[in-house]
């Protein structure tokens, strides 16, 4: 295999454990949003602040990972991502500014109108951000992102059906995820009541998501004929895939049995990831440039081989001890009090 | 085509300046406080010092809250590498973004490990716990290293090749990371961040010696984080100087803005204040053949003017020179600082009761943001036409995205917004902290008791399981 698929695997890995770990998070803050007034909401809040809290920086870091992977590995392709996409891309790094801080404010705040004001902050852009990630993910797949400076149109590239299928996907995605782990959490923690409230919200995002893939499909096939084709040539095994994982999860939290559904939702989602990979494949942007033109010299792609692995051995085991420590509440709920 | 290009740029420099000058001081902060918060935590473990622990303990706070601003502004720099310069972006990220690629990794490290050091307080053994911060506080200098080589490419371009496109074509990864620059840039950011946390930290306990608070919490408060800065505070000064030496030999157009030398040679003097006008220095004081005696150790020492650069080479004068002026000043009067607090030692004096040295003290903090904003502009204002210094100007990295000028403005109110909502959140853990010292009928009493609440014994058993679940 040669150092760009190598390079391109990495890209395409961290951005599956974004997808997952960082969506997880943003679909914490949906449910966070969802949660209704301070009274009702007060107890679902606390299990997801408590949740996301110890976690959200590490599971943040992989979408820096990703950055940085694309603009060392593949510069032209970053840089006609982010002139392109300016609108969409300057919106969602707004929105993670406004969301991390507004976390991080949260437990210090004075005062409940300052506690609400960062509540809403932390809730609304959660739900804003990955509409705008996915609306650029859209945008890619969906060929209208053209190599150069600012070379494709500013607004259509990403206010398009596509893009906004993407968009409410992600957020969708993001919420079921969410869901599913939020159940886990609250099991672990003996809360019976949190346990069914997220276990039926998590089937209600299941639905959502699962239907808004299945609409997918034709609007793909209206808008975006070339991603579609090879979608249905090469990336069916992982939409069939995709489909069977997310089906089987439905079925077990339709019969409240939950044990095995973070496995099958995480299954489901890096299945759909991957098939926009292998769909893409060899284009780093679909009918402009392809992963080897957009590719970087082979000893920036080998530096990176290199820090990946160093990576893989220092960051693998570390992650490990958190997320160890976390579930084994070894950590506290709250690092501020 | 240069018509849609200019506004871009300024609205673009703007906008790139602006928030990393706000994520600078952040930046520092993660860098520093972990090795104030450890050494607290070492010597409340060590002595068995309540007051230590507590400090260690209320400073991890400050530290979750600065480090998780720190990240999300860091990640707007991320994107704004591409949203802002998309032509640097795509030609030299091959090069460039090595380095970046190590600070990820790095930073990795350092979120993963702050997470556990300031979630794991109780739940984890005070020995287990102290370990888990010693990653943070090495990941951050790791980081900094990673990042500032970055910077300092920038100023001396190295390990690359450029390709027919434009692109680099070929890459020698440690050429790139070990350039010219990055030998004095990197140390001269470190001991920056140390300073920087260092004298804000004292800086509030010196507040409290002022007021009256002499017990142990607040002389501790006030020393661990003051040694730290003073002693960086010299160091400082001489990484500074082969800093200097080394812009004079590798970028003397920056070199003659700092020292605003109009027409280079012999015998320069050093120029403190004033600016150039058609080419002469207006107001300020000059020193006789100081700059040239600093620079080569010899009134003769031929020093370049702006007079051997092209005119549209040359970056702007006053802003460099004023800035270099007022890190320097700013710089040799921490020293000082410094120099005072030895002398007091020297007399016997308690510094806690030396009000003048207290006063000085508490707005070193202020002083030395200053000095950092003031270097980064010395050093980006500095390398002024290029982005990559003698390979790409500025304006021609610049997006053709519209709309740079919209959000210059949003990201300013925004920030504003953020820097004020950062500074209340502090403010609330300060008073939140008074409440609990005043309840427990003072700190004196709260960190010698034990019996005052959970807040004043950072280890013990944990109460996960007495938490009523309702709450």
């Amino acid at each position: 295999m040669s150092p760009v698929d190598l390079t391109a695997i990495v890209l395409w890995l961290g951005l599956t454990a974004y997808a997952v770990f960082g969506g997880a998070d943003f679909g914490a803050g949906f449910w966070d949003l969802a949660a209704g007034d301070a009274e009702r909401g007060a107890s679902p809040r606390a299990l997801i602040a408590d949740a996301i809290g110890p976690v959200w920086e590490a599971n943040h870091t992989w979408l820096i990972f990703d950055l940085v992977i694309l603009w060392t590995a593949f510069p032209p392709a970053f840089a006609a991502i982010m002139s392109t996409l300016f609108v969409p891309l300057t919106l969602a790094a707004l929105g993670i500014v406004l969301r991390g801080a507004a976390f991080a404010f949260r437990p210090v705040a004075e005062g409940a109108t300052a506690r609400r004001a960062a509540n809403a902050v932390f809730a609304i852009s959660s739900v804003l951000t990955p509409f705008f990630l996915g609306a650029a993910g859209g945008a890619i797949a969906s060929g209208r992102v053209p190599a150069g400076n600012a070379a494709g149109d500013p607004w259509a590239s990403w206010l398009n059906s596509t893009s906004v299928l993407v968009g409410l996907l992600a957020i969708a995605t993001c919420a079921y995820l969410a869901a599913v782990f939020l159940v886990a959490d609250a099991r672990r923690q003996g809360r019976a009541d949190l346990v069914g409230y997220f276990l039926r919200r998590a089937t209600v995002a299941a639905v959502a998501a699962g239907g808004l893939a299945v609409a997918g499909i034709g609007v793909l096939r209206l808008d975006a004929p070339i991603l579609a084709d090879e979608l249905a040539r090469r990336g069916w095994p992982l939409v069939v895939a995709s489909g069977v994982f997310g089906t089987a999860a439905l079925v077990l939290l339709s019969r409240n049995a939950p044990r095995g559904t973070r496995v099958l939702a995480v299954a489901a989602v890096v299945s759909v990831v991957w098939g926009w990979g292998v769909a893409q494949y060899p284009d780093i942007l679909p009918g402009s440039l392809s992963l080897a033109d957009a590719a970087a010299p082979t000893g920036s792609l080998g530096a990176l081989l290199v820090i990946f692995i160093v990576a893989a051995l220092v960051i693998a085991p570390s992650l490990g001890l958190l997320y160890y420590l976390d579930q084994q509440s070894r950590l506290e709920s709250h690092g501020v009090d | 085509m240069l018509l849609d290009v200019a506004p871009n740029l300024l609205a673009a420099r703007s906008q790139m300046a602006f928030t990393l000058g706000f994520h600078i001081v952040l930046a520092c902060l993660g860098v520093g406080l972990p090795t104030m918060v450890l050494i607290a935590n070492a010597i409340g473990l060590r002595r068995s010092d309540p007051a230590a622990l507590l400090l260690a303990r209320r400073w991890s706070t400050v530290m979750a809250v600065t480090f998780a601003v720190g990240a999300v502004t860091g990640t707007v720099l991320s994107f704004e590498m591409g949203l802002l310069w998309p032509v640097l972006m795509g030609r030299f990220g091959g090069a460039f973004g090595i380095p970046f690629a190590i600070e990820g990794l790095f930073f990795f490290l350092e979120a993963i490990f702050i997470a556990i050091y300031i979630y794991g307080w109780r739940r984890l053994s005070p020995r287990a716990h102290l370990l888990s911060g010693i990653p943070v506080a090495i990941a951050g200098i790791g980081g900094t290293f990673s990042v500032v080589a970055a910077n300092a490419w920038m100023n001396q371009p190295a390990g690359f090749v450029i390709g027919p496109d434009g692109r680099v074509a070929a890459v020698t990864p440690l050429e790139v990371i070990f350039n010219r620059a990055t030998v004095y840039e990197v140390p001269h950011m470190l001991l920056a961040a140390y300073m920087v946390t260092g004298f804000l930290l004292a800086s509030v306990y010196a507040v409290g010696l002022l007021r009256g608070h002499a017990d142990r919490y607040v002389r501790l408060g006030f020393l661990i984080p003051f040694v730290l800065a003073a002693a960086a505070a010299p160091l400082q000064v001489a990484i500074g100087d082969v800093a200097a030496r080394g812009i004079l030999e590798d970028q003397p157009a920056k070199f003659a803005a700092m020292e605003l030398i109009a027409v280079g040679g012999p015998h320069q003097p050093e120029t403190i204040g004033g600016i150039l006008v058609d080419g002469q220095v207006v107001g300020g004081i000059q020193i006789p053949n100081l700059a040239s005696i600093l620079a080569g150790f010899s009134p003769d020492t031929v020093l370049p003017g702006l007079d051997s650069i092209p005119i549209d080479e040359q970056p702007p004068t006053a802003i460099v020179h004023l800035s270099w002026n007022a890190m320097v000043g700013i710089g040799t009067a921490l020293v000082l600082l410094g120099v005072w607090a030895l002398g007091l030692r020297w007399r016997r004096r308690d510094y806690a009761t030396a009000r003048w040295f207290l006063r000085a003290a508490s707005v070193a903090g202020f002083a030395a943001v200053a000095a950092l904003e003031a270097g980064w502009i010395v050093t980006e204002v500095g390398r002024q036409p290029w982005v990559v210094f003698q390979i790409l100007r500025t304006a021609d990295a610049v997006t053709r995205a519209p709309g740079v000028e919209t959000t210059f403005i949003a990201v300013v109110a925004l920030y504003s917004a953020l820097g004020i909502a950062t500074l209340l959140a502090l403010r609330a853990l300060r008073r939140r902290w008074a409440a609990q010292d005043a309840a427990a009928g003072g700190r004196a009493v709260a960190v010698t008791d034990g019996a005052a609440g959970d807040e004043s014994i950072p280890y013990g058993p944990h109460r996960h399981s007495e938490r009523d679940p309702s709450a």
